[in-house]
């Protein structure tokens, strides 16, 4: 097969960065590990954590984390009905029934940091 | 529309050729022919040397499975009025080693196709005069996947198989999932012993492909998902429950 097979039809090239958006969550969550670190070791480790992503490298390479992070989600629960067959009365449930609620947690999680983070 | 179009051809003889070679034929371009009837016509009226496999001409039997443009197809349910002003290039199905002309060696996939088991096993067998009753709703849950031809476009449409041959591939593990939800079966364990792997459902990375070429909507990518979901489960019970899943 040629290296560059991703390339040759869109469906693989969107599998290629739904794979490859592992990478950016990877750093989302290193970068979170290492903000409750700066959290928990006083306001000047904190300030110093903030000082850092003020880097226009840093906001730079996090805007991309975010858009690769958004398409991971997103790709992902779009996958969830094809995995879980749910009937119900002999009638299997339509795909949003299935992906619905995973947007629904998602959103009320989302909401319940923004709260935490955002209440001063 | 044109009256005629170019059909390019992958020819090999590999007795006489070094390697796989496109050639061109010119034929009429009705509008009720498909790719099937073209290539039919070269055989006729052209080139009798032309190789390839056919039989129902009804997408039934799943014998003229091809590449067109690239796409893995079924050569009998693809018009030629979909591709004017053409060229049409008609290659053999991808990932497969190349027999003649377009026709491939599908004996890997035989020999993965028995390793997933796709009978009924029963524990203990009932009396022959007995019958296995089914409900048309247990029919439901397994009904899709039974659809499949065996024509493997979906072999040919996966980069996973592709890349590593070992993999089972999707359309033998969508009928492993098929036998493992009819009623009447009593070999889910037995198929999860030799699926359950790396060259077997944990090797799909649901790139998704091979339920976007299927011909009859079967949905292999849905099958091997879950399967992984039932694997998982069985993981799961087996290291929670006391006795194991078993």
């Amino acid at each position: 097969m040629s290296t560059y097979w991703w390339l040759a039809r869109w469906s693989y090239l969107t599998f290629i960065l739904r794979e490859a958006s592992s990478v950016f969550v990877g750093w989302t969550v290193l970068l979170t590990l290492v903000q409750i670190w700066a959290l928990t070791h006083g306001p000047s480790a904190n300030a110093a954590f903030h000082e850092w992503m003020r880097y226009p490298l840093m906001l730079g390479v996090n805007v991309i984390a975010f858009l690769f992070v958004l398409f991971h989600a997103v790709t992902w629960f779009g996958l969830t009905p094809k995995a879980m067959v749910i009937r119900v009365k002999g009638q299997r449930v339509p795909d949003w029934a299935i992906s619905g609620p995973n947007y629904a947690a998602w959103v009320l999680v989302s909401l319940g940091v923004a709260w935490v983070v955002l209440r001063g | 529309m044109a009256s005629r179009i170019t059909i390019e051809v992958t020819r090999y003889n590999p007795a006489r050729d070094p390697e796989p070679r496109m050639t061109s034929y010119e034929v009429p371009l009705h509008r009720e022919w498909v790719v099937l009837d073209a290539l039919n016509c070269i055989k006729d009226h052209l080139d009798g040397s032309l190789t390839f496999r056919w039989s129902c001409r009804m997408g039934v039997c799943g014998s003229c499975g091809m590449m067109i443009n690239g796409v893995p197809k079924l050569a009998c349910a693809t018009f030629l009025s979909d591709y004017a002003p053409g060229p049409v290039r008609v290659e053999p199905m991808r990932h497969f080693p190349i027999l003649r002309d377009l026709v491939v060696d599908t004996s890997d996939f035989l020999m993965k196709l028995a390793r997933s088991k796709p009978w009924i096993i029963r524990t203990v067998e009932k009396p022959a005069d007995e019958e296995h009753i089914q409900t048309p709703a247990q029919l439901e849950e397994y009904r899709q996947f039974s659809m499949c031809i065996n024509c493997l476009l979906c072999y040919a449409a996966c980069p996973i198989y592709g890349l590593d041959p070992q993999f089972t591939g999707p359309a033998a593990i969508a009928l492993a999932q098929r036998y493992n939800m009819d009623s009447r079966d009593e070999g889910a364990s037995e198929r999860l012993d030799s699926l359950s792997n790396r060259e077997g459902i944990w090797g799909c990375m649901f790139v998704g492909e091979c339920t976007q070429v299927c011909p009859k909507h079967v949905d292999p990518a849905g099958a091997i998902q879950q399967y992984k979901l039932t694997a998982a489960t069985e993981w799961l019970k087996a290291m929670v429950l006391p006795r194991g899943a078993k």
